[in-house]
């Protein structure tokens, strides 16, 4: 094993990119979260039961109706999506005006019923979905053995997180968005439906946890915990990455996996931890979070 | 802004809450003397349920059902709680049943860090815990006690049984993936020791925390290190997904991976792909004989699965316990675990086996291969017997210190 002087470049080099994989993953999760955190202001506790919604309807739908991965990839988001907007317009809408600890613990009491109803139905054991044909086997690297599906993970992750932050960030649709959330009675008087844009906003985000779900169930274990397992890790690199700031989030979605990446290889019984004591130095030099705006 | 404020203040109330215990709610009544209540403290809805949860309750309501439902001429009472695998909850939990609620015996127990902190209760208030799905061998050594039954496994007969055969065949150098918690160090000391001594040596370790999800760094560290074999000590989905980031990352192609503690719900959960050939011990299989096939038709038919060992230890060591109530006439602990000492338990689960002094319930143990897709008949074909391990080749010897 290498030691800190004696570093093997090599196997340092595989920790680095297998950080960089997992960091893709959590952008990708911190995204949705970001958008719902940042942009409505609603602190969402069910997005881990959302993401693991996403892998058992993708593994029930391969098992019960055939449906393979790249339909998954479309379908599923959107199921979980439209589940997200029932959830928003009937749930969340009439307490929106409310303390924002009414919708956190609105969100976190569905999202403790969901992964107990999974618990009951499938048990907590967890069950296995086949990498897609097209994506097996790996190439093998001069420092390591990357398998196939991983590289797509940092692809797509990369993809579909970049497009997201143009969409808000450079659109007239994000600027509505963001209108919305700063003056929705100014944004209205434009004739825009604002509670219409809030909606779809909160599918969208939910829909991108399902999404992630998909691209998880082929590298781990689908089971009812899932989600909540990520859930916190997720939560602590939005406040990394200051809240209403999406670019931060996926850039602190990358770092954080790096970070992690290396505290499993020089010392990995803190690898659970090291994510909150990031937040907790960054919260105490910036409390707005790295990427956040000032008050 | 204010709301980022405000919003942070709340992250951080949320993650109280988040974070909170939710307090137990229990069904007890009042205590009376001379009345068998038995508590069965499990893991309901966590990362270890299917393995010692709502199974063990319902098996071990199956023995009480079996023996009559009654005890010393009374209705035998039966309560359950969720450990949630917090130590400190579990252990108020007994606190308040021995103290407060008349629970003679706590069953269950699953995870050894629960275990630990409820044997810390139960031994000193003189109840008997029923040890069923915990794997430290530490509750008949450093930590042994004369009100302690340690049915089903032990990290030293899964390590004898697995481990030993394989360092024999020349798999001589060996890296850990363990958890970090009781469990998983007691499991890779014992395995380590049994490697040393048959000539192998172990080349590294990794202290995985508990509920890890992603194994691909450690699955990389295993690869640099030079080993033949990759020992996971670790339990339940941990397994599954370090199981499946080692066929990710090309690792089963020239390495083999043992799979140390490996419950059945798990080799379900794994690709019979990358699974297939790998042996492993266990303290039951289902379909082992008509015996065996009896009782897991009945445990399926209420409980919607197969037994894990964890189920049927438990139904196993509450028969055993019953029975000693109604020979001695008493629910003292004393009387009890001296009478379930002198008699061999035996019955579906509990082959040649016997209660050891030091509280060791020393059965036969199997070894198993876990089955090629092609080879299996139903969702519930797993296993392959490669081997009857008996009881005294696969347990830890008794200490001096601990012969109550």
């Amino acid at each position: 094993m290498a030691t800190f002087l004696g570093i093997n470049f090599f196997a340092l080099f595989g920790q680095l990119l297998i950080g960089l994989i997992n960091g893709s993953f959590y952008a990708l999760l911190s995204l949705g979260l970001a958008i719902i955190f940042g942009l409505l202001r609603i602190i969402n506790f069910a997005q881990g039961a959302m993401y693991m919604l996403g892998a058992f309807v993708a593994l029930l739908g391969f098992k019960y109706m055939g449906m393979n991965y790249w339909v998954a990839l479309l379908v599923v988001p959107i199921i979980v999506g439209l589940i997200g907007i029932l959830i928003q317009r009937f749930l969340i809408r009439p307490i929106v005006n409310e303390d924002h600890l009414y919708s956190l613990l609105l969100t976190f009491g569905l999202a403790l019923m969901i992964q107990g109803i999974f618990t009951h139905w499938f048990g907590s054991s967890g069950q296995s979905y086949p990498v897609p044909e097209a994506l097996k086997g790996g190439m093998r690297l001069p420092f390591m053995y990357l398998p196939n599906y991983r590289a797509w993970i940092i692809v797509v992750s990369v993809l579909v997180c970049f497009s997201t932050w143009w969409m808000i960030e450079k659109t007239k649709l994000g600027v509505y968005l963001r209108a919305g959330t700063e003056n929705p009675q100014l944004l209205q008087a434009f004739g825009i439906n604002v509670p219409l844009i809030v909606t779809l906003t909160f599918g969208f985000g939910v829909g991108l946890a399902g999404f992630a779900g998909v691209m998880a169930a082929p590298v781990y274990s689908v089971s009812p915990d899932m989600g909540s397992n990520i859930l916190i890790i997720v939560f602590a690199i939005v406040v990394i990455g200051g809240m209403g700031s999406i670019g931060g989030a996926i850039l602190t979605g990358l770092g954080m996996g790096i970070v992690e990446g290396l505290t499993k290889y020089f010392y990995p019984e803190a690898s659970a931890t090291v994510i909150f004591l990031v937040m907790v130095i960054v919260l105490m030099i910036k409390p707005s979070g790295l990427f956040g705006k000032n008050a | 802004m204010q709301f980022q404020k405000k919003a942070l203040s709340t992250f951080v109330t949320g993650i109280v809450v988040a974070t909170m215990a939710a307090t137990v709610a229990s069904t007890a009544s009042a205590t009376t003397d001379g009345k068998v209540k038995i508590g069965v403290l499990a893991d309901m809805g966590g990362t270890y349920a299917d393995l010692c949860g709502p199974g063990c309750v319902t098996a071990t309501r199956m023995a009480i059902e079996d023996f009559g439902g009654k005890a010393l001429g009374k209705d035998i009472e039966l309560i359950s709680a969720d450990s949630q695998l917090k130590p400190d909850i579990a252990s108020s939990v007994a606190r308040k049943w021995v103290e407060n609620e008349g629970v003679d015996v706590i069953g269950g127990l699953v995870s050894s860090a629960v275990t630990g902190a409820v044997t810390q209760v139960t031994n000193s208030s003189k109840n008997i815990t029923l040890i069923t799905g915990s794997g430290s061998n530490a509750f008949t050594s450093s930590a042994c006690s004369p009100y302690i039954a340690h049915w089903t496994y032990n990290v030293v007969a899964l390590a004898n049984g697995t481990v030993k055969p394989m360092v024999s065949e020349g798999k001589n150098k060996w890296f850990f993936i363990t958890a970090d918690y009781v469990f998983g160090h007691a499991l890779e000391a014992a395995s380590m020791k049994i490697i040393e001594a048959n000539g192998g040596e172990t080349v590294g370790t990794v202290r995985a925390p508990l509920g890890t999800t992603d194994f691909s760094s450690y699955v990389l560290q295993a690869q640099a290190s030079g080993a033949n074999v990759v020992a996971l000590a670790n339990a339940g989905n941990d397994t599954v997904n370090a199981l499946s980031a080692a066929a990710e990352f090309g690792l089963t192609d020239y390495m083999d991976i043992a799979g140390l503690l490996v419950f059945t719900p798990n080799a379900q959960a794994m690709d019979p792909d990358t699974a297939q050939g790998m042996r492993l011990t266990t303290g039951f299989y289902w379909d082992m004989d008509e015996q065996t096939r009896a009782w897991s038709a009945r445990f399926e038919a209420l409980h919607g699965a197969i037994p894990s060992m964890s189920h049927a230890g438990a139904y196993s060591a509450t028969m055993h316990y019953l029975k000693a109530v109604e020979a001695v006439g008493t629910d003292d602990s004393d009387a009890v675990m001296k009478q379930m000492k002198l008699t061999k338990p035996d019955d579906f689960f509990a082959r040649n086996a016997t209660l050891r002094a030091d509280g060791r319930m020393e059965h036969d143990m199997l070894l198993v291969e876990i089955k090629k897709a092609s080879e299996r008949k139903s969702k519930n074909d797993i296993y392959n017997i490669v081997e009857v391990i008996p009881g005294n080749k696969a347990y830890n010897p008794m200490l001096p210190s601990c012969a109550f």
